[in-house]
């Protein structure tokens, strides 16, 4: 998918620069994503002190290596000047992260043309995206102009990457900040439409309406599947919102139950009402897998035992160092090995399905 | 306020909240438009042509000390970071609460002297279960706990059965120590100021409460639970479902206010509150999400409202669910709706592992028919 990473089959190593004006929220949105903090919990952070480095690991053979650059104008010089080629060498993304509250935006644009100059000099295939954050501070009815206002100031400082830098407006305080994510790390991953391939045979298989696949630490979601009539979900926002309930959910288990956030991942979750049912599901190492299905217990066992077989398919995508099979042979093995056993229960969803359209004439 | 002034109640006695009120008014309801409960409140009444008639409960206190943020948090959904940006109450705000139970909140502006003769005193303490009077306790309480007093002894003498629950608030930016000292220090000089006028047992109860956590939905929990007649009943219910099915907490949730109206009489700690609550977060978020009316939009054209009804095989249409921890040993949470309005919430132990769902399914429906019988019509 990126031309500066020509080899395939190697773990990739993908380098992504968290910048930005000191106290514009980088390390802030850094815990909340990657290290289970709440929202109230980041004003105890302190200031960025030179760069953080965090390794996450995603789906798939993509490794996250993220570098949150402290953003005091000391810290800020010495990336553009010693550390040049250390700091903008071989940059996948650049996530430059904007205080919508600042009071020298101008200032803070001809940083960020600074930084994007040196960026195109090292690595000239990076994408930007921008982040307009702490959105949240602004009253509602103000926030998509600023936001369109500032992206276009933005937008005319960013040199060579004028017409490819994405603009998302951000607050910790909702899933705006997941769906700014959800869009970086599905630029990131380097096998996303293997990955879909293999999710959207499996929503065939159990007759899923959706199928939403996010990695467990995040919830973030790597990509999703959306089948027939679920088209027309009027949430289209759903995915980021998933993420954030799940999230909160999992914060508010690690504290309630004094277990820390990090293992207090639910082994299964379903809901079912009388319209649809909803269930989680592990799915590999690193991923869980959201399903929704017709109301059904039926569709929801053959459902469960389906995936259960299909794990192993999916976690040889997340063995990076093993290389991986080609996709028709995969496919064919897959085809070959339990997938095909319970069709015929997912039939048996088909055909109910088949009679909601009956009824529906 | 003045000028249409309706027949007083002949006795001014605290209101009961009718829970079977709604069920019996049910037919003549005008059904909501969307199936899926709005999240937020529409101000439109599902069972009643007027306002008025159903027991109150007021917000009262000084300006400034968040009544009109409590309600917004409460009744309305709204994020507690946005009630920064609330204007000053000025005139009374009457809020229905439209849900399983049938209330309605009057928030009051500070600045009012409702003892004045110009306001009809009868309308508006009338029919009210309960006045809450919210304190801010970063602030300057004196002045608020004498207006307290004044108003306890106005009632005491003209409507001795109101409950006045005191809510100590904004306890959130306070330190422990500070925290509960301010509480006790409140406390006191209620009680010293109602023993002088010779008002020992007066009804009067606190709550140290906040809008950044869980704490002011417990203190409403409780400030309702004492206006349901049927609570001894529906916590000796919850009591021996709990014991049949070895349950380590059961909750009554009343879902649209996140308001438990009962629990079980084993000791509540807030955590295990809060799990439930946020529990009930994530169902409602992802049904929101999720049920969309999936219905043929032809089907819907032609008023053929059967197609809706498409579960086919599910067994029944009560939504339901299911968390289990990855953890080992660890506890889980069960979801069973009850009816349109209420959730029974349970946190399982180990004693009774996730293969006996049936039999816990099985027992909840018995529960729910107990339940039913207890508010029949």
């Amino acid at each position: 998918m990126n031309p500066s990473n020509p080899q395939p089959k190697r773990q990739k190593q993908r380098k992504v620069l968290l910048m930005g004006k000191s106290g514009a929220g980088k390390s802030s949105m850094r815990s909340i994503v990657f290290s289970n903090y709440v929202a109230k919990d980041v004003r105890r952070l302190g200031a960025t002190i030179d760069v953080e480095h965090s390794n996450i690991k995603f789906m798939g053979n993509l490794m996250l290596n993220l570098w949150d650059c402290g953003g005091q104008d000391g810290f800020m010089e010495h990336y553009l000047t010693r550390q040049r080629e250390h700091v903008f060498g071989s940059v996948t993304v650049l996530i430059f992260v904007f205080d919508i509250e600042s009071r020298e935006f101008p200032a803070d644009v001809i940083n960020y043309s600074n930084i994007v100059r040196a960026l195109e000099e090292c690595s000239p295939s990076a994408k930007i995206f921008c982040l307009v954050h702490k959105m949240d501070l602004v009253q509602a009815q103000l926030r998509e102009r600023l936001f369109v206002e500032r992206s276009e100031y933005i937008r005319a400082a960013s040199e060579g990457f004028k017409g490819a830098v994405e603009f998302f407006a951000t607050s910790i305080w909702d899933q705006s900040l997941y769906k700014a994510w959800t869009q970086i790390i599905y630029y990131l991953i380097p096998n996303a439409s293997t990955i879909e391939t293999l999710l959207r045979q499996l929503g065939e298989v159990i007759d899923a309406r959706e199928i939403i696949l996010y990695e467990r630490t995040t919830c973030l979601m790597v990509t999703h599947v959306t089948r027939g009539e679920e088209d027309r979900n009027p949430f289209t926002d759903r995915f980021e919102r998933v993420s954030s309930i799940l999230k909160t959910h999992k914060q508010s288990m690690a504290k309630h139950t004094g277990m820390p956030a990090t293992s207090a991942n639910f082994a299964e979750m379903h809901v079912k009402t009388g319209r649809f049912m909803f269930f989680i599901t592990r799915l590999t190492e690193n991923t869980n897998l959201a399903a929704v299905i017709p109301p059904s217990e039926q569709i929801f066992n053959a459902a469960r035992l389906n995936i259960l077989l299909a794990r192993h398919k999916f976690a040889e995508l997340d063995i990076a160092s093993k290389p991986r099979m080609d996709m028709s042979q995969a496919m064919a093995r897959a085809a070959g090995t339990g997938w095909e056993m319970n069709v015929g229960k997912s039939q048996a969803g088909r055909t109910t399905s088949g009679e909601h359209a009956a009824i529906g004439e | 306020m003045e000028g249409e002034r309706p027949d007083p109640p002949d006795v001014p006695s605290a209101a009961h909240l009718m829970l079977t009120r709604y069920i019996s008014d049910l037919q003549d309801a005008d059904t909501p438009a969307n199936p899926i409960q709005p999240k937020w409140h529409t101000g439109r009444l599902p069972n009643s042509k007027q306002g008025d008639g159903k027991p109150r409960l007021l917000l009262m206190g000084q300006r400034r000390s968040g009544k009109s943020s409590i309600s917004s948090v409460v009744f309305h959904k709204m994020p507690p970071s946005e009630t920064l940006y609330l204007e000053t109450t000025t005139r009374i705000t009457k809020d229905q609460m439209h849900s399983f139970m049938d209330f309605q909140v009057w928030d009051f502006p500070g600045h009012l002297d409702y003892f004045d003769p110009a306001f009809d005193v009868d309308n508006i303490f009338g029919e009210i279960g309960a006045l809450v009077w919210v304190i801010d306790a970063q602030d300057e309480y004196l002045d608020a706990i004498n207006r307290l007093n004044t108003t306890i002894l106005n009632l005491q003498q003209h409507y001795p059965s109101i409950n006045v629950e005191v809510f100590v608030h904004k306890v959130d930016g306070l330190s422990e120590d500070y925290k509960s000292d301010t509480f006790r220090d409140i406390i006191q000089r209620v009680q010293d100021e109602l023993s002088d006028n010779g008002y020992e047992n007066a009804p009067v109860s606190f709550y140290q409460t906040s809008i950044y956590d869980h704490s002011i939905f417990e203190a409403f929990s409780k400030v309702i639970q004492k206006l349901i007649p049927q609570l001894p009943t529906l916590e000796s219910l919850l009591n021996s479902l709990c014991s049949t099915c070895r349950i380590e907490k059961a909750y009554l949730f009343d879902v649209l206010s996140k308001i438990y109206i009962a629990t079980d009489t084993s000791p509540t700690d807030i955590g295990s509150y809060e799990i439930c609550s946020d529990y009930i977060d994530v169902i409602v978020d992802i049904s929101e999400i999720y049920g969309w009316d999936r219905s043929n939009p032809d089907a819907q054209k032609t008023g053929d409202s059967s197609a809706q009804d498409v579960s086919g095989d599910s067994g029944n249409d009560d939504a339901e669910s299911l968390i289990t921890m990855e953890k080992k040993g660890s506890n889980y949470l069960y979801l069973r709706e009850i009816n349109k309005y209420l959730a029974l919430i349970c946190i399982m132990s180990e004693d009774s592992p996730t293969e006996k769902k049936a039999l816990v399914d099985y027992n909840v429906s018995i529960f729910q028919e107990a339940l039913q019988k207890v508010f029949q019509r």
